[in-house]
């Protein structure tokens, strides 16, 4: 069963161009499925069974931190898409924070960046971007032919050996190549004891236990602060 | 097969019932331009997604393109550049900015191109910019304006893509030109009648398929210089009832 994890900002549109790739898939004869990781509600899964026919199910991380959710839920996720007989798995995740990547070694890892979110986002998006195999520009349609090429520029500097392929998530043009990439890919994945590309944020102040309340005198734990003083000068 | 030395071929494929397409093979050099014409729903903008991701027999039309450069067939990204109705700039800067990063972004001369592209706007569109002019406040054409230099003189994309540009205020028939001098290959879907004959070539699409291929007779060059005088008078016309004259 190939692996993929596709990872990227909210309303990027990881759920449209997996739908365009499943569709030739299931043309191809594969059998897919979709697991979908989300923080606080998604009807993402019952899409993916209502469009397409596939088995899809999705998680809700709610007040667990998103990252530490996925990743302590991918062994289940694998053993859950070869329960389905799917030839091809994508795993999808939503809501993480850009602090860390959803990426897995061994396992095929895409991207997808927004054209929209402007020609300064692959420098913001750190490891989420740096650590990936593919990276998808989507809505470049709307962007004139130079920031694209600026975008891709900004890619190629933070990931120099990420295959960077343009798809349209509404029509579905670019998924060709795209597909064509993931057959590349020839891995079995095997869960346990494979390794995150990137460390996982730490969650432990008195925030993550659902204090609300603002003030030092509320925070426990590994809490850092910002220095305001040295920042104006004095 | 016809065969190309810079630019590209085309070999048909099927049109959406199935039947070969009429025209079995098309060739385009480097500076030529193609018209893409029929109805809504009859294939043009599938054409051009074709060019666009460089199909090789795997999408629904089966067609197979092929990019040349000096005899050799290439391929990658960066082949096509593409220009739709729905192209904006979202950048938040000034035209000058915008033009010196994009010219870096590509190791190339960024001050001598800024200041060239900025020229070659101008020539397409009556409402001048400068290069401290803000991206976001130029008007639609002269946005279309700075996208068509900016392709011509600045990307490397060897083959143009456009979709539907019609009424941007820009003098359509120069911008052809301009790509083309600059060695473009120029593809056009288009409902307008000037752009339809500014190309050399035009392409009849019908259900899916290449139908025909046109050549730009004698009849049609004059009255291409005609619907030229039309769509000049039609936009000279807006314009000065725009700025509030009387006509």
């Amino acid at each position: 069963m190939k692996t993929l994890v596709v990872a990227g900002p909210p309303s990027s549109g990881k759920t449209a161009v997996i739908m365009h790739v499943v569709k030739r898939l299931l043309a191809e004869g594969e059998k897919a499925a979709a697991v979908k990781f989300d923080t606080r509600s998604s009807l993402d899964a019952e899409t993916y069974a209502a469009r397409l026919g596939i088995p899809a199910i999705g998680g809700i991380s709610g007040y667990l931190c998103p990252d530490h959710y996925f990743i302590s839920n991918m062994e289940e996720a694998i053993e859950w898409g070869k329960e389905q007989n799917a030839s091809v798995l994508f795993i999808e995740t939503a809501g993480l924070c850009l602090r860390c990547a959803p990426h897995i070694e061994g396992l095929p890892a895409a991207t997808i960046l927004d054209c929209l979110g402007g020609i300064q986002a692959p420098e913001k998006m750190g490891p989420m971007l740096r650590l990936a195999d593919i990276v998808v520009l989507t809505k470049g349609d709307l962007v004139s032919q130079a920031e694209r090429e600026v975008i891709r520029y900004g890619v190629r500097r933070v990931n120099p050996d990420a295959l960077i392929l343009p798809v349209n998530g509404l029509i579905g043009t670019g998924t060709l190549n795209l597909v064509k990439a993931l057959r590349e890919y020839r891995l079995e994945p095997d869960p346990e004891g494979a390794r995150l590309r990137h460390d996982m944020p730490a969650a432990l102040c008195s925030y993550c236990t659902g204090e609300r309340r603002i003030g030092r005198r509320y925070q426990t734990g590994s809490v850092e602060k910002l220095c305001l003083r040295d920042a104006a000068g004095e | 097969m016809n065969r190309v030395d810079t630019g590209l071929t085309v070999r048909g494929g099927t049109d959406r019932k199935g039947r070969a397409e009429a025209i079995a093979s098309l060739a385009l050099d480097a500076g030529e331009s193609l018209a893409v014409v029929g109805p809504t729903g009859s294939g043009k903008s599938e054409f051009l997604a074709d060019l666009e991701q460089a199909a090789a027999g795997d999408t629904p039309s089966g067609r197979i393109v092929t990019f040349y450069r000096d005899g050799k067939s290439v391929s990658g990204p960066g082949l096509a550049a593409t220009l739709s109705q729905r192209t904006h700039f979202v950048m938040d800067a000034s035209v000058g900015e915008f033009l010196r990063l994009h010219a870096a972004s590509l190791g190339k001369d960024a001050l001598r191109l800024a200041g060239q592209t900025v020229a070659l706007a101008n020539t397409l569109c009556g409402e001048p910019m400068s290069g401290e002019s803000l991206l976001q406040r130029l008007s639609g054409g002269q946005s279309r304006a700075l996208m068509i230099a900016d392709i011509a003189l600045v990307s490397d994309a060897p083959v143009v893509l456009i979709d539907e540009v019609e009424n941007a205020g820009i003098d359509k028939h120069l911008a052809v030109e301009i790509l083309s001098g600059h060695g473009k290959i120029t593809v056009i879907a288009t409902h307008d009648p000037v752009l339809m004959l500014t190309g050399r070539k035009r392409l009849v699409m019908e259900e899916g398929g290449m139908r025909r291929l046109y050549e730009l007779d004698a009849a049609e060059k004059l009255c291409l210089d005609r619907l030229r005088l039309l769509d000049e008078t039609l936009i000279s016309a807006r314009e000065r009832l725009r700025r509030g004259e009387r006509l």
